[in-house]
């Protein structure tokens, strides 16, 4: 008899290390067979889907395979610029940050393809559930960039009148639910969303983001449970990262598992997905999306993908993991992907990508100075009365009083 | 009318909203097809169907998280959580997502959700099934918190909370679900049939939330209660014979503080009940509020009448529970200035 060891899991590799991602399998696209979208759950079929790699564009740019949507070109260019659009404001806003003109922010670079396709495939009355590096959801349904800049300053025009921490937005009209700073909490909000619009006999899906390491609060399971019992029309999306902040995958249970294969014991379909490709993202949401349309519930995916950027504008990566990890990824990055294929079916060129980055570069650039003359944080603020509405419908006594105690 | 136990005007709130609006659905843990724990939902899904009356897993966090989707939908749902000493794995889902949905989207989404608890002690559930959480509520700006003390207020508040675009913790105090409690816990159980307050309408009425009741009108204390303790203040106010004033708060959250100073004001004396523990207790803002407020109209300190800062002890309930007794010994030394 052996006596007991405590594992505690571990990278392997740690900074001063070279970048290491040989432990990683990748299969080539057309792997993993595509199954109907009406499958039974507990069909064989299913484990490929959750263990394996969905994968639809090669090196070469080339889209193989059974998950190989039928995008039209026009659709491919404005999801790449949504991609290119979310990279260069956030790091446009990420420069502001350094300069002081906000106290936060964080940065989605390497994930764009994820919230630009799936904004895309759904449609205008569905609502996604966001995690704070969705922004390319809002991109591709051309959220106005001014009413960005001014909620990452909190200033006058701050569409959420400076109650909420840069980046937290909420924009109802592009079916973009309230974020939150509390991870996770969201997850089961979907799942009600979706059980309300089939109780209304309405065609709304949700749509809700996780990321891996919050796959180990409550929520996550509770909401899973809930969207399999009800068969609530509910895509359920994990967003592999790799870190959560300085944590690695391993910590969050990924050691043993893919996040996509807890799917199973709730009987749900998995599906993991490479989140840095925007044709197989496209493809796994227009399965889900089919699935919950023929009415056999929610759909858990895994986008499997990598934080680029630190975790936060208060966060240092380099002190936990290899230094130049990201332009290592595997799965490579999204854009240049995108790009990549659009070149390859012929429907892109160098002169009209660098021509159309220009014209973004100075979209960003003039929205920003925009943003900057109606004031940064500190210098341009809503009025202080804002601070008291909103509590309740109606506001009862105290708000009342304390708002004339502050003489506002 | 109709005469109806706590539970029956519970029951009716909840039938006439359903009847009455599309949006209104309610769910918890036993809710379905057997009716509660309580009964609270009986007969409800028989009538209004499972798709309007249903069980949930054993997942408040779960529970909580889908009303407050459903109510950004635009669904007004009900959910019962089966205890308020369950209430805790939601509190998150209650904090930091139902109270604040409002704020931070700027209106853009909301949490029109009531959540019903049975709460308070007197039936020897023990520490699980008998706690008083409405200070952890109370504390948390944007959501509201209901007692009833009675079936006519019980139905009537019921329904304005459903019907409020706020999110509600409604708290059942579940000794006196089926019959009022003085605290004479050695005395044969009455049932609400002989009490006023359960002749109750059939069809829908509300009772509006923040606004207070006095029980019973009188010069020299003022008492503030809530729930069970309504009645418990009532009857030490009978036994000691001293002319007090009975105010039910009925909401603490919204608070009907004008009711309250408008009374001290008058009597210059105030004596808060509640069962829930004392310190760090709601009876602790109560005390603060009259003083900032009645200062000085008062005659003699304010005096709280509370459980003890323990857990809620199994074998020692009566110990525990601020019955008559203790009631009686704060009006008198309240009287002593």
């Amino acid at each position: 008899m052996c006596p007991f060891d405590l594992h505690i899991p571990a990278p392997p590799t740690r900074p001063g290390d070279e970048p290491d991602f040989s432990h990683l399998v990748i299969p080539p696209p057309g792997a993993v067979p595509r199954p109907e979208a009406d499958v039974n759950a507990s069909s064989e079929s299913l484990r490929d889907t959750a263990y394996g790699l969905i994968r639809v564009l090669d090196n070469q740019g080339h889209a193989a395979g059974p998950w190989a949507p039928r995008i039209a070109p026009e659709k491919l260019r404005q999801g790449l610029r949504a991609m290119l659009l979310t990279r260069l404001f956030e790091d446009r806003m990420f420069r502001s940050h350094r300069q002081g003109k906000t106290s936060f922010f964080m940065k989605s670079t390497g994930e764009e393809a994820i919230g630009a396709a799936q904004s895309m495939v759904l449609g205008p009355r569905d609502m996604c559930f966001p995690t704070y590096r969705v922004l390319s959801w809002l991109m591709a349904r051309g959220y106005p960039l001014i009413d960005l800049v001014n909620q990452i300053f909190s200033n006058e025009k701050d569409p959420l009148k400076g109650r909420q921490l840069p980046i937290l937005y909420s924009a109802r009209d592009y079916g973009f639910y309230s974020l939150s700073g509390n991870l996770g909490s969201r997850f089961g909000h979907a799942v009600g969303w979706a059980m309300a619009s089939a109780y209304k006999n309405d065609d709304s899906l949700a749509l809700a983001y996780i990321g891996e390491g919050s796959t180990a609060e409550g929520d996550f399971h509770e909401a899973l449970t809930f969207a399999s019992v009800y068969h609530a029309p509910v895509i359920l999306c994990v967003t592999n990262n790799q870190w959560a902040i300085s944590s690695y995958a391993g910590i969050a249970g990924a050691e043993e598992t893919t996040f996509a294969a807890k799917a199973a014991g709730y009987g749900l379909p998995g599906l993991r997905v490479d989140g840095n490709d925007f044709l197989a993202v496209w493809a796994a949401t227009e399965w889900a999306m089919a699935r919950a349309r023929a009415n056999r519930g929610a759909t858990l995916i895994e986008f499997f993908t990598y934080r680029v950027a630190g975790h936060s504008t208060s966060d240092d990566p380099a002190r936990y993991r290899p230094a130049d990890e990201g332009s290592q990824w595997p799965l490579g990055d999204p854009i240049a992907r995108l790009k990549q294929h659009l070149i390859a079916i012929g429907e892109w060129d160098e002169a009209r990508h660098v021509q159309c980055e220009a014209e973004l570069v100075d979209t960003v650039r003039t929205t920003a100075k925009e943003g900057e003359a109606v004031g940064t944080l500190g210098h341009s603020k809503p009025p202080v009365s804002e601070m008291f509405e909103g509590v309740f419908e109606t506001p009862d006594w105290r708000v009342r009083e304390q708002r004339k105690e502050l003489g506002v | 009318m109709a005469v109806m136990s706590m539970i029956q005007a519970l029951n009716s709130a909840l039938d006439v909203m359903l009847t009455r609006d599309p949006d209104v659905l309610t769910f918890g843990e036993d809710v379905g097809y057997f009716g509660g724990v309580f009964r609270v939902t009986e007969g409800l899904q028989k009538k209004h169907g499972a798709r309007r009356c249903f069980d949930t897993p054993i997942s408040e966090g779960g529970i909580i998280a889908t009303a407050i989707g459903m109510g950004a939908y635009g669904l007004r749902p009900v959910a019962e959580i089966q205890f308020a000493d369950y209430i805790l794995p939601a509190f998150d889902q209650l904090v930091s997502e139902a109270a604040r949905l409002r704020y931070r989207s700027n209106g853009e989404f909301w949490a029109p959700i009531t959540v019903r608890a049975p709460y308070g002690g007197g039936i020897f559930g023990g520490q699980t099934h008998s706690q008083s959480p409405e200070a952890l509520f109370a504390h948390v700006t944007g959501l509201c918190t209901v007692i009833p003390s009675n079936p006519y207020d019980a139905k009537g508040l019921l329904i304005a909370a459903i019907e409020s675009n706020d999110p509600v913790i409604f708290l059942e105090p579940k000794r006196i679900y089926n019959g009022p409690f003085d605290g004479h816990h050695e005395r044969q159980m009455k049932t609400w049939t002989d009490h006023a307050a359960s002749d109750v309408p059939e069809g829908h009425y509300t009772v509006p939330l923040g606004k207070a009741a006095t029980v019973r009108e009188g010069k020299e204390v003022t008492v503030l209660a809530y729930g069970t303790m309504v009645h418990v203040a009532s009857a030490a106010i009978a036994e000691f014979g001293i002319d007090a004033e009975l105010i039910d708060l009925r909401s603490i959250v919204p608070l009907d503080v004008d009711a309250i100073t408008q009374s001290v004001n008058k009597t210059g004396r105030c004596v808060i009940v509640h069962e829930a523990s004392r310190f760090g207790g709601f009876g602790g803002e109560l005390s603060a509020l009259v003083q900032e407020r009645c200062f000085f109209h008062l005659k003699s300190p304010i005096l709280r009448v509370a459980g003890w800062d323990t857990p809620y002890p199994h074998a020692f309930e009566w110990d525990y529970f601020p019955g008559p007794g203790r009631v009686v010994k704060a009006l008198r030394q309240a009287m002593e200035n």
